[in-house]
């Protein structure tokens, strides 16, 4: 892989290019859907492909592809100069240099056992994930799926400024989505689980999760239209930090698109809350010992005791921002070019138990879903007004279920609202990789009837 | 029409595929490539040239798919993708019929994007930049994209069909933010089809000016009403609404799992009789046409809801067989990487008979939503929500004044049949729906409608 790299950049400097960089990814996955006690599908697949970055003075361009052949090698690098020939100058423009190589971390990012799962077994733990969610709840009708999935990915970095360095990770899901009976109609629930293989799984903690979180919402109703104290379960919670990481980015910031803008050092946030930037956390699936373009991953403070620490930035960003990567070049695989974004977001747990945390509210919702979070929210003010479903908190403690109603805010008065932060932390892997306890924010709109 | 893989290379895979058996194999070979540009800060950036190609191979197995798929189009890679499905497999070998190639006619497309130079794209962003930023002091910023792609395609299966087809889609967004004082509002239009660079021939910059007129129109909004009020959904975009709320639980994979509100509902009254609805993936050039679907079944015209009766389901080759009903051409996989589900092409509201200002006119309180940031669906529950990009209050029979932060959340069967008017205007636009992890583009139309009671998630109690 190291060595294919090595050819594409050399090729990119023989077609014009003044500096290149090349991101070689070979990912060999495997997925199984299970579906009333019946495999319904099983998935081997194996990718392999580069993306080339070509820079011609202070033009960039990008060019990936599959043909992986010397005369396909080739060819893409010139269509990588070819782009970058179209772009338009940039002062800002360049990549890192070699002062920052990688370190040769150890961060247990593989299970070597992963291999040694057979199709038959990996099916047969995502039989048992839809056995447990039936078997957890008499109201259970069904399991709309059960899924199962894994990945070993192999990279290689290399650029013309004397970056070189390669790294493996593999990482696992499961989860699945129960259906409940109610006298009203259908209520589905997610259970999910996650690890670096699939014995860090937990099949029947998945499936009950799925099964209590369907059952839980049988009968529910809409709240009374108002303004009160609203608790975010963690994957509910997870889906604003990762919001929040993506307004927290410096390309956000440099481009007038976050509601964070010039507010380094304020208080954006309550004092109990800390948020930190983690690429080197070994169980988080975006840590690696470099970045999408060579940069160290690290670990930085972004809100401590509610105040702005900093933003997260990339080569391209922090060159136009006067500061140093934060080494938060990020892709999606070798047919997207690196741009800066969040690699593992954890919230500081607090210490209030979940219970605890209800009883801090007295009364008010606890959310236990959203959706719609993609098309709800403005990314350049922070107004946000999502649809969610959950249950009534009242006395401090969890009563009627409810639906179909939205609760909106900014992501910035939310997060200074946040007036108690739970202990019960848990991975998310949904929209970013997040790490995040229950949030209690002291006022919400609610809109029901 | 180019065919990627040759017939006896697809018999010699889909007999490794049935080698141990199955009921069913299929060879979906596809070559693609794709260039995608965008202006920001009046920069041209992000220039990127992409090609793929590879091949996906299943097999089907009474109630279990067995799939395996491979990048690059070597024949040997193939085999063996083939050989991979058919491992877990423990039966007889099974025989494909011989091939017999069927002949389709590709969307016709005039100009071929990659023969027209990149520079004249770069161009074509410029132009939209200076227009989006010409509407006003007060867009502060101005993004726009551009993106071709050109998919090939190839389908061969163990019942004979030999099929392929050539597409190629363009498209254009343009996204504005304007800013007053500490407001700050965006606005976004698009433009695509399945076409050849000729779409843009017509005034494509007129996009850039609505995505700025919306942006500057938020400035002047207030916060959106909350509670439950009628809502008059505005053309074009505002077709998302049907696609989610009715078109994702007409898909018989989520019917078939029980995961629909639509289940056992086949031949009823879902919705008053002035509602009449297709899904169409033959509409000439539409952006979410193709003349085969996916598995080789060419696309069709299917009435799912006639006079507000729920008459078809939309099926792909899998549900279809469980059921023994027809396939409908719907197919589709975002690439060979992926296995075709159950998907919508264009799914429309027909026109109607109400004059669009009637239908606001005779509402004392309300909310007209014009276009939506995007939407969400739980098919099983019927639950869904929308998020609201432009939006205005109705009050007393009138448009008023804009709102921002507005979302739909309501109930499917509920709010299909709270339609009670239809409008006689009509627009397509462009979506990228996604489903099962896969990203496929759809069209989505009807003219302005009318919803009963629906309940509006803003801020003012």
């Amino acid at each position: 892989m190291i060595a294919l790299a090595r050819r594409a950049v050399e090729a990119a400097t023989a077609a014009g290019a003044s500096e290149a960089e090349a991101y070689a990814a070979e990912d060999r996955g495997r997925e199984v859907r299970v579906h009333g006690g019946e495999v319904e599908s099983l998935s081997a697949a194996t990718q392999r492909g580069i993306g080339i970055r070509a820079w011609i003075g202070k033009r960039v361009g990008y060019a990936y592809g599959t043909d992986l052949s010397e005369e396909g090698v080739t060819a893409l690098a010139a269509r990588a100069a070819e782009a970058a020939r179209v772009a338009d100058e940039d002062e800002f423009a360049g990549p890192p240099s070699t002062t920052d190589a990688p370190p040769e971390a150890e961060l247990g990012l593989s299970d070597p056992t992963l291999g040694e799962w057979s199709p038959d077994r990996l099916a047969e733990l995502a039989l048992e994930i839809e056995r447990a969610a039936l078997a957890a709840d008499s109201r259970i009708a069904g399991v709309e799926q059960a899924v199962y999935a894994d990945s070993a990915e192999g990279v290689a970095l290399v650029s013309s400024l004397g970056i070189e360095g390669e790294y493996a990770s593999s990482s696992c899901y499961g989860y699945l989505q129960a259906l409940a009976e109610g006298e009203a109609g259908r209520e589905t629930g997610l259970g999910f689980g996650l690890g670096r293989g699939p014995a860090a799984l937990d099949p029947a903690a998945i499936g009950r999760e799925g099964a209590e979180r369907a059952a839980a919402m049988i009968g529910a109703g809409k709240p009374k239209s108002r303004s009160c104290p609203v608790v975010l379960d963690p994957t509910v919670a997870a889906g604003f930090i990762a919001l929040i990481g993506r307004a927290l980015t410096a390309s956000a910031v440099q481009r007038g698109r976050s509601p964070f803008a010039e507010r380094l050092g304020e208080e954006v946030a309550n004092p109990v809350l800390a948020l930190h930037d983690d690429g080197l956390d070994p169980e988080g699936f975006t840590s690696a010992p470099f970045d999408a373009e060579g940069v160290p991953r690290r670990r930085t403070a972004l809100i401590e005791a509610g105040a702005l620490r900093t933003y997260l930035y990339d080569t391209y960003t922090a060159n136009r921002g006067d500061a140093a990567s934060t080494g938060n070049a990020s892709r999606s695989g070798y047919r997207s070019q690196p741009s800066v974004s969040a690699s593992n977001l954890v919230v500081a747990p607090g210490e209030l138990g979940f219970a605890e945390l209800l009883g801090e509210a007295g009364d008010g919702v606890l959310v236990t879903d959203v959706a719609g979070l993609h098309s709800g929210v403005n990314p350049v003010s922070g107004v946000f007004s999502v649809g969610a479903s959950g249950l009534l908190i009242r006395d401090g403690r969890p009563a009627e279920p409810l639906r179909e109603f939205t609760i909106a805010s900014d992501l910035v008065s939310m997060l200074r609202a946040v007036r108690a932060v739970g202990a019960d932390a848990r991975w998310v892997p949904f929209g970013g990789s997040v790490k995040t306890p229950s949030l209690l924010v002291g006022e919400m709109t609610v809109a029901g009837s | 029409m180019s065919e990627l893989i040759d017939a006896g290379v697809a018999e010699r895979v889909l007999a490794a595929a049935l080698a141990n058996g199955g009921d069913f194999a299929e060879v979906f070979a596809e070559r693609n490539a794709g260039l995608t540009m965008a202006i920001d800060e009046s920069r041209v950036e992000a220039v990127q040239a992409g090609a793929a190609a590879g091949a996906g191979v299943r097999v089907i197995s009474g109630a279990t798919t067995y799939f395996s798929h491979v990048d690059g189009l070597d024949p040997a890679d193939i085999e063996r993708a083939a050989g991979e499905a058919a491992a877990a497999l423990r039966s007889e070998r099974a025989e494909p019929r011989p091939l017999s190639a069927t002949r389709t006619t590709p969307l016709p497309i005039e100009v071929a994007p990659a023969e027209v130079p990149a520079e004249r794209k770069a161009d074509l962003l410029r132009e939209l930049d200076q227009r989006g930023r010409g509407a006003g002091g007060e867009i502060a910023q101005f993004t726009a994209s551009y993106a071709e792609v050109r998919r090939e395609v190839s389908v061969a299966n163990s019942e004979g069909l030999f099929s392929g087809d050539d597409r190629t889609r363009v498209r254009i967004g343009a996204q504005a933010v304007a800013r007053r004082n500490g407001t700050v509002e965006t606005g976004a239009e698009t433009l695509g089809a399945h076409r050849g660079f000729e779409l843009f021939d017509n005034d494509p910059g007129s996009i850039a000016d609505d995505a700025s007129r919306k942006a500057l129109t938020l400035l002047d909004a207030g916060p959106a009403p909350a509670g439950s009020m009628p809502v008059v959904v505005g053309g074009g975009f505002g077709g998302v609404l049907f696609h989610e709320m009715t078109g994702h639980g007409l898909e018989a994979d989520h019917i078939q799992k029980g995961a629909s509100v639509y289940i056992g509902k086949l031949g009823e009254q879902v919705a008053q009789p002035l509602l009449t609805a297709y899904d169409d993936g033959r509409l000439p050039n539409e952006w979410g046409s193709d003349a085969i679907d996916d598995e080789g079944v060419p696309t069709q015209k299917t009435r799912v809801i006639e006079d507000g009766r729920l008459v078809a389901y939309l099926y792909d080759g899998v549900t279809a067989r469980r059921e023994g009903a027809a396939p409908t051409g719907n197919g589709r996989r975002e690439s060979f990487r992926h296995l075709p589900v159950p998907r919508m092409t264009n799914t429309y509201i027909a026109p109607g008979d109400a004059e669009p200002e009637a239908m606001i006119a005779e509402v004392k309180r309300g909310f007209y939503a014009v276009s939506f940031a995007g939407g969400q669906v739980d098919p099983a529950t019927g639950d869904f929500v929308f998020g609201v990009s432009e939006g205005y209050l109705i009050e007393g029979g009138r448009v008023t004044r804009p709102c921002r932060g507005a979302t739909l959340i309501g109930n499917c069967l509920e709010a299909l049949a709270a339609i009670d008017a239809v409008g006689n205007d009509f627009e397509m636009k462009t979506g990228v729906c996604g489903k099962a992890g896969q990203r496929v583009p759809v069209g989505t139309g009807q003219g302005h409608v009318r919803i009963e009671a629906m309940t509006v998630g803003g801020t003012e109690v």
